[in-house]
């Protein structure tokens, strides 16, 4: 099913759109504002994205020009270890990440302008994410999930970001 | 302290054609550095494919957690990329001088064949004064 593309009444403008990521990769929640172009169809779009921050996260770990000695390009790595990144920047767009210590990967892409969203992407996760959606009784942990209030409560959050 | 980690060089199917370090820990070795000169031509690609919107380029800043890597994409599709300090400014223009560097020493070289790996002395040498410069400049700002 396709969401709506464009803006709704009253949110972001400078917001395009969030993945949620479970350790094992699967895309438990994915949220458009804005995004005319869609050059991929949604379940390819969130693989190839999943692949990318993969890669990007071994690329880190193995170019890092401080941490002295690294494995092998690829190796596996315990979470929160290692050289991650935090963003990238291309003239289109900007994409904040953040992996919590479960594994889970959180995406926020937006326009190129957008400031250090590091800070907010904690908040989504532990003001947002955790008490909408983990605390939710009816919640399988790892799985896919809509649910009204953290869309509601998300599309509120964003609104004021810069 | 320098203000760029290392250098590379990649021509437009992703190959490494150059490649310098200036003075990063646990530094790179050949192989290594060939394996991430085409993952990150790969990935490039990859970000152009992800884009909401029309006309992307490909990444442009990645800021992980103990560098910034810059890259710029010549128009020929050969991209220079470096690892600088995290929040090191100026990046950018140390770029374009790299490029224009590129121009000069190493194409306008009768002896060198594009697309293959890089080897002119000259290039090396203004390439380290203008990472030497460079450095002082960014430390006087």
């Amino acid at each position: 099913m396709q969401q709506a593309v464009g803006a709704g009444p009253g949110s972001s403008t400078r917001m395009r759109c969030l993945y949620m990521f479970n350790r094992q990769g699967v895309c438990v929640h994915y949220h458009v504002w804005l995004r005319p172009l869609n050059a991929l169809s949604r379940q390819e779009d969130q693989k190839l994205m999943f692949g990318l921050l993969f890669s990007l996260k071994s690329f880190t770990a193995k170019m890092d020009p401080v941490g002295g000695s690294k494995g092998q390009l690829g190796a596996a790595q315990l979470q929160g270890q290692g050289c991650s990144f935090h963003s990238f920047r291309t003239n289109t767009y900007k994409l904040s990440f953040m992996e919590t210590p479960t594994g889970m990967k959180i995406v926020l892409v937006t326009d190129q302008k957008m400031g250090d969203l590091r800070e907010a992407l904690k908040h989504i996760y532990s003001n947002i994410y955790v008490e909408y959606v983990v605390k939710n009784p009816l919640y399988t942990p790892e799985m896919p999930f809509k649910c009204e209030l953290f869309n509601l409560n998300l599309d509120n959050y964003v609104k004021n970001l810069t | 302290m320098a203000s760029i980690y290392n250098l590379f060089v990649i021509n437009k199917s992703g190959g490494l054609i150059f490649y310098k370090d200036y003075g990063s820990t646990g530094r790179l070795d050949t192989n290594d550095s060939l394996r991430l000169a085409s993952l990150w031509h790969s990935m490039h690609a990859i970000s152009i494919q992800l884009s909401p919107t029309l006309g992307c380029t490909g990444i442009e800043v990645l800021e992980a957690d103990t560098f910034d890597l810059h890259c710029f994409q010549s128009l020929t599709g050969t991209k220079l990329f470096v690892a600088s300090e995290p929040g090191a400014a100026g990046v950018t223009a140390l770029l374009k001088t790299i490029y224009e560097l590129y121009a000069d020493y190493v194409l306008k070289n009768p002896f060198y064949e594009v697309e293959m790996p890089i080897r002119c002395e000259l290039f090396e040498l203004n390439l380290l004064q203008a990472i030497r410069k460079d450095k002082y400049s960014v430390g006087n700002r």
